[in-house]
This record gives C-alpha cells, sequence and structure tokens, in this order.
C-alpha cells in the first residue's frame, strides 16, 4: 500500500509539514536523513524562534518538533533517500535497497554548507577544515584560525571563534562584507579579529593537519603563505537536491522551483518546502511555516484526487 | 545515554582499549547536536554486536587529554581500536547502516 504522504528530511519545514499532516490523519512516513533536524542541530543559541522568550538551543529545539511529530503518529526513518521515480503515481522513493510508495510527496531536504572546492579541502576536514564553528570551534583554543566569507554567517563563526582561538583572519574576496551593518560592526571592532581584503583562498597546507593556507590577492594577483592551525569556510549554503536533478524543476542554483507563495513544484503531488527551495529568507521559522502550506495542500491534493 | 555503551575517561583509557574485541570510542559533547544523533544507533549496535564489540562514550569536555593525543578536531568522531591500536576512524554523524558496513570487517 501506499503511504498518503511521504516526507523527505527533518528540519523545520519538514516536522512542521508531518505534524500537520499527522494531525490530519495522513499518516506521514518521514524519510529523516542522517543529518537529521538539518541546520539547527549544528546551532547553538535560537533567538528568534517565536515562543521561547529566553531563546533555546538549536538541537533541543529540534528535538521538541520531533516528539511533536512523533505524537501524533509521524513514523519515520532515519537513513538518507538514494533515489526516487516521481514519472507516475503512485511515486517511488528509495532508501538504499528498500523502496517506498506515496501518493503525495513533501520535500525538505534543506540546504549545506559550501565548499571551496580547493586543494587539501576535503582531505584536511575534520582536521582543521570546518564548515561549522560550533561543532568544531572547541577544538582550536589558544589557536589561529582563518575564516572565509563575507556573509553574516561569516561573521557569525568569527565572532563565536573568538571564544576559544586566540586570533581570527576573515579572508574576503571582496573589499566589503555584505554581512547585516550589526555584525559587521561587531567584527571589525572586535580586537582579535583581523580582516585581509580583496583575497581568496586557493589552497589548504598541511600535511595530517592544517598548517595555513596559500592566499591570493585579487588585485595583485600576490600570492602568500598564511599559517593558521584552522580554516572554517563560510560562503553560503547549497541546496540538497542532487536526488532531483532531472527530475523536478530546478534553477540554475539547484533550488527547487516552485509556484511563487506555493509549496507546488514542477509535478502535480510533490510540493517542496523550507531552504531546499527558498534562497531569500532562509528561516527557521519561514521553513516552518512552508513546511505546514506543503502538508494543507498535499491534504487538498489528496482529497480532490482520491 | 544508552544502556548498551560504557563511559570511558582519561584515566584508564589505555587500558580500556587494550582488549583484542574491538572498542569503538565515540568522542562527543553535550553541546554537539549532530552527537546526539549517533546516541540511538550506536546503542542499538552495541546491543546487537555484544561479545563483538564494546562501545564506549568518552566526552571530550571533560576529557581533554585522550582528546588530544589523538587529534579529535571534530566531532562526533568515532575510533576503533583493537590491542591498544587506532584501526578506524570515522568523522561525521552516519546513518546506523552506513557504520556497520564501514565497521564489517571487525563484526564478523
Amino acid at each position: 500500500m501506499a503511504e498518503k504522504v511521504l516526507i523527505i528530511g527533518s528540519g523545520p519545514a519538514g516536522l512542521t509539514a508531518a505534524i500537520y499532516a499527522a494531525r490530519a490523519e495522513l499518516e506521514p512516513l518521514m524519510i529523516e536523513g542522517v543529518e537529521r533536524g538539518g541546520q539547527l542541530m549544528i546551532t547553538t543559541d535560537v533567538e528568534n524562534y517565536p515562543g521561547f522568550s529566553d531563546g533555546i538551543m538549536g538541537p533541543e529545539l529540534m528535538e521538541q518538533m520531533r516528539k511533536q511529530a512523533e505524537r501524533f503518529g509521524t513514523r519515520i526513518v532515519s537513513s538518507d533517500v538514494t533515489a526516487v521515480d516521481f514519472s507516475e503515481q503512485p511515486f517511488k522513493v528509495s532508501v538504499g535497497s528498500d523502496e517506498y510508495t506515496a501518493d503525495s510527496i513533501i520535500i525538505s531536504t534543506g540546504a549545506s554548507a559550501r565548499w571551496l572546492g580547493i586543494e587539501g579541502e576535503a582531505r584536511l576536514r575534520g582536521y582543521g577544515v570546518s564548515a561549522c564553528a560550533t561543532c568544531d570551534g572547541f577544538f582550536f583554543k589558544e589557536k589561529e584560525l582563518i575564516v572565509v566569507g563575507g556573509g553574516d554567517t561569516a561573521m557569525e563563526e568569527a565572532l563565536f571563534l573568538t571564544k576559544f582561538a586566540s586570533k581570527v583572519t576573515i579572508i574576503h574576496r571582496r573589499d566589503e562584507f555584505r554581512a547585516s551593518p550589526i555584525m559587521v560592526k561587531r567584527a571589525v571592532n572586535h580586537p582579535n579579529i583581523d580582516i585581509i581584503w580583496d583575497s581568496v583562498v586557493e589552497e589548504v597546507l598541511g600535511d595530517t593537519l592544517v598548517t595555513g593556507a596559500l592566499i591570493r590577492n585579487v588585485k595583485t594577483d600576490e600570492v602568500t603563505t598564511f599559517n593558521a592551525d584552522g580554516i572554517f569556510i563560510a560562503i553560503g549554503h547549497v541546496p540538497n537536491t542532487k536526488v532531483f536533478d532531472g527530475v523536478l524543476d530546478l534553477d540554475d542554483t539547484g533550488y527547487i522551483v516552485t509556484e511563487p507563495g506555493t509549496p507546488v513544484t514542477s509535478i502535480t503531488g510533490v510540493f517542496a518546502a523550507g531552504d531546499v527551495t527558498d534562497k531569500i529568507y532562509r528561516q527557521a521559522v519561514t521553513a516552518a511555516g512552508m513546511g505546514c502550506q506543503a502538508a494543507l495542500d498535499a491534504a487538498r491534493f489528496l482529497d480532490e484526487t482520491t | 545515554m544508552g544502556q548498551n555503551t560504557i563511559t570511558v575517561t582519561d584515566s584508564g583509557f589505555a587500558d580500556a582499549i587494550a582488549s583484542e574485541t574491538p572498542t569503538l570510542v565515540d568522542f562527543w559533547a553535550e553541546w554537539c547536536g549532530p552527537c546526539k544523533v549517533m546516541d540511538g544507533p550506536l546503542n542499538e549496535i552495541a546491543g546487537e554486536n555484544s561479545g563483538k564489540l564494546t562501545v564506549a562514550k568518552l566526552n571530550v569536555d571533560e576529557n581533554p587529554a585522550t582528546m588530544g593525543s589523538y587529534t579529535v578536531m571534530s566531532i562526533p568522531t568515532l575510533i576503533l581500536f583493537q590491542g591498544g591500536e587506532e584501526k578506524q576512524r570515522f568523522v561525521g554523524a552516519r546513518s546506523k547502516e552506513q557504520l556497520i558496513s564501514e565497521l564489517a570487517d571487525y563484526l564478523q
């Protein structure tokens, strides 16, 4: 028997969709993924999610949402989806050798950190290369670090890392940050944060551990070696849509295309919510709102077709 | 913490990993979200492979010496020891199935 609603991904969008679908007695099945809970699992204090006047820790918020979804009967599979076939009803979703079928699908696979794709980066990941200050900052007490990027995430990471590191150097390819003024001010005024403008990292250096990076000034083309014990990459995110490539309409940066203001994708009965389709707002609360929309639209779709 | 796993600390770490029965050490911390994700799978793997594999948890906040001597720089990190030697290392959260297949050589 096909599932009525199958939800892929378990961040705020997916779990909100699950809560609504479960309460509508659609008995949702959620393939939560290995990186369950999404980006909030690697966030510390969440201070802007309504309803928590003293703030809440990201992992705690996700645990609460998950319990709420389970309370109404959401069933959860803790693996990654490996393939999908949406060419005919019921839709097929594979998790390794297990195949699930469903009358409607809600995609909420979110986005992941973008990497530079330079020499040494992948090899030294976990050995000084990281994309998550809150996860790995602890391991760099009294060390010197590089943060690559110029947006809010880069500023946040740099500021967070000053709790541990003796010095943080932000390397940015332009001569100004695109981060919000308040974050830029905090970073620029911080005594332990230096900034190198107009520069890109060409290579991460180190044999078994990071020892530094090759930095190229984009205006002069001068290449220098910069010594550091760790390098944090904060250059934005990429949507997790690899398994949907060629299946659904994606835009040129890989985001799932939906009808404006709705979770409706290019395939009837397949809906998308949260960061996997949103490159503008990207907030926990907007993702949750989109998850709600997706569940309500899926319910309406099932009503009309069955 | 799972009922099938044991807790190890800096003191006595060498003894804990000396066994010829493989010991999988989970380096974790309270503030690490992805570490929590691993709790369930690790407890299940420990329960299902009782006698073949010991699963031990090491809190990095409380045990800096071990963390330093094995240069753990990201968590969750899992290190498989046998006879006191590091055999395999896994950095980052993964599914139970993935971990079982990666550990296959040691679970026979």
